[in-house]
């Protein structure tokens, strides 16, 4: 069962009288352990192809299947359950919450689904700390932490609850190519060492070489 | 609610400027209030500890204590009615009192009374020339034992010893027997002067399963209209400026907790616009609406709490240091309504963040 399956996924929006496509008909299979390289100039579409595959915006046309669940016609609270339970995001801006340790920024994501008892979780979050190679931060704050350090505790954020799929954003954007290319190394390990599937969302065609497959997207149309 | 608990344990300054001005404005209710509570307490001891359903008064009399006169003949007409159990005969005087070694005059309100009120013991006997001085007093240097000189014929009369919460209208109560309050009103105010048997009004104590609005009305009627009863709440509540006064301070009160949920809900209208961003991040790792909000209250609540615990603290200082002439008085009731209407409208206040955080986008999180 692939982890995603996008058919024919349009999203459209309105500005006045004016129809702007940011989608357009895309069909897209990603395997379970599989990591797909989405790349495009700005303005392609990739963040609305993220966002749907994520459920965080509901596509106007199509169908969205993530490990199974068809997404396409889910309601706001049926989107927010799954983004909790079937989804892990890595945000451009990595977007850890400020006044929370490194290791409390995982358990949130528990406490929010109550997915698994408060010890376990904490134990989870910990463990992928560990790996992630973060033993000594746990209890440090974003601020103390250096900005690889910081991507790190990302991306245990969006592996806490074991998703089908994790959606990474731009996961380069800022960083020099050496240190870029460590997080790449990094992504890849993690999410392979879990054969979870991810998406990753680059507009620096240099990294894409660590993922899988490469998917190109111009003007909202996927080619492969 | 955590996620709230967290950031006001970990980032407790940015709350400051709120907890600052409701910490203000809560001294400022609890002492409105205590204005209210103390002259309220100090002009309506006297009808509040009467151990009396209804208060009789002459019909002409406008429900004034000191206007008003019942006769012995009325009086034996109001005890000829069923449901009456007991009279009492009460009078008023408000004079100065000279303490003995000190240079103010006290103010008293020399009460003359047949039935004893509820600080005192039931057979409270005493002899012409003594009183029983509202505690209230020792403010004014009055002591137990000392013989304060009463009225302007500087009436000597022993304290012997003390009663609580019996002041009438910001006078110390200062309890005497009849021929005594006689005495003192007839050297005071002689256009006043009331002939033996003649009280000012009665405090009538209701039968045992009789209803006192109904013995009220049954005693207005025997009176044929010469009587006006009231209940007890009723006669407090027609002293002069007690109505008055508390829908003066009530709408103060109201109008400053008003204030209070307008500074929560700027506050927190505030500090969400300031955290659009990390709401979207929270609601697309998985957080409803619902969670987020109830975080926002559960910091709107306890930042009111916490402001309002240590507002109480500082009143109850100041009452410390607050000049006698301040009639403020802090009680409990009050104390646990100004909280729980304080702590509502913070609610109230933080609820004006909920559209906003209702129509937080996730997908703003990604770009």
């Amino acid at each position: 069962m692939p982890a995603l399956e996008l058919t024919n996924v349009r999203k459209t929006y309105t500005s006045g009288d004016a129809e702007i496509v940011a989608l357009d008909h895309a069909t897209l299979s990603v395997a379970e352990d599989e990591i797909v390289a989405l790349v495009g100039p700005s303005g392609s579409g990739k963040t609305t192809l993220l966002s749907i595959s994520g459920g965080l915006l509901t596509p106007t046309e199509g169908e969205v299947v993530v490990g199974g669940r068809d997404i396409s016609g889910y309601s706001a609270q049926q989107l927010t359950e799954f983004r909790r339970s079937s989804v892990g995001f890595v945000f451009q801006s990595v977007n850890l919450v400020p006044f929370l340790t490194a290791r409390e920024n995982l358990v949130v994501v528990n406490d929010f689904g109550r997915r698994r008892g408060r010890k376990e979780a904490r134990a989870r979050a910990e463990k992928l700390l560990d790996e992630l190679g973060l033993q000594r931060r746990m209890d440090n704050l974003p601020g103390q932490l250096s900005g690889g350090e910081r991507q790190r505790v990302a991306i245990g954020r969006a592996l806490m609850n074991e998703p089908d799929l994790v959606l990474i954003d731009e996961p380069t954007s800022a960083l020099d190519t050496k240190l870029g290319e460590q997080v790449m190394e990094l992504i890849v390990s993690e999410v392979k060492g879990r054969s979870t599937a991810a998406v990753i969302v680059t507009h620096d065609a240099r990294m894409a070489h660590y993922a899988d497959r490469t998917v190109t997207i111009t003007d909202g149309v996927l080619a492969a | 609610m955590k996620l709230g608990l967290l950031e006001l344990w970990r980032r407790p300054l940015r709350f400051a400027i709120a907890g600052a001005s409701l910490l203000l404005l809560s001294v400022l209710l609890l002492f409105l209030g205590g204005l209210l509570d103390g002259l309220f307490i100090g002009s309506t001891g006297l009808l509040r500890a009467q151990k009396a359903e209804l208060v009789v008064y002459s019909s002409d009399a406008k429900d004034s204590l000191v206007r008003s006169r019942i006769d012995p003949d009325l009086r034996a007409t109001v005890e000829s009615v069923d449901g009456v159990a007991a009279t009492g005969g009460l009078g008023v005087a408000l004079v100065g009192g000279r303490v003995p070694g000190q240079d103010d005059l006290a103010n008293l309100s020399v009460t003359g009374f047949e039935l004893p009120v509820s600080s005192m013991p039931a057979d409270v006997q005493l002899a012409p020339g003594q009183a029983l001085a509202d505690r209230s007093l020792r403010a004014a240097g009055v002591e137990v034992g000392q013989t304060v000189a009463v009225g302007s014929g500087q009436a000597p009369v022993e304290v012997v010893g003390w009663v609580d919460d019996t002041d009438y209208l910001q006078q110390g109560g200062f309890f005497v027997e009849p021929s005594t309050w006689r005495q003192v009103l007839a050297q005071s105010r002689p256009d006043s002067n009331l002939p033996d048997g003649t009280f000012q009004a009665l405090v009538v104590q209701v039968a045992d399963g009789a209803g006192a609005q109904e013995v009220a009305d049954a005693i207005d009627a025997a009176t044929a209209g010469a009587t006006s009863t009231l209940t007890k709440e009723q006669a407090v509540s027609a002293l002069p400026g007690i109505k008055e006064q508390d829908s003066t301070f009530s709408s103060i009160i109201y109008v400053t907790l008003f204030v209070a949920g307008l500074v929560v809900g700027l506050f927190f209208a505030l500090l969400t616009l300031e955290r659009l961003g990390m709401y979207a991040v929270f609601k697309a790792i998985g957080a409803s609406s619902r969670q987020v909000f109830s975080s926002v209250v559960t910091q709107s609540v306890v930042v009111a709490g916490v402001s309002f615990a240590i507002g109480a603290i500082v009143m109850w200082l100041l009452t410390f240091v607050l000049p006698a002439e301040v009639p403020v008085a802090l009680v409990p009731s009050r104390l646990v309504q100004t909280g729980v209407l304080l702590v509502v409208m913070s609610v109230l206040g933080a609820v004006v963040s909920l559209r906003r955080v209702v129509r937080v986008d996730p997908a703003s999180a990604i770009g």
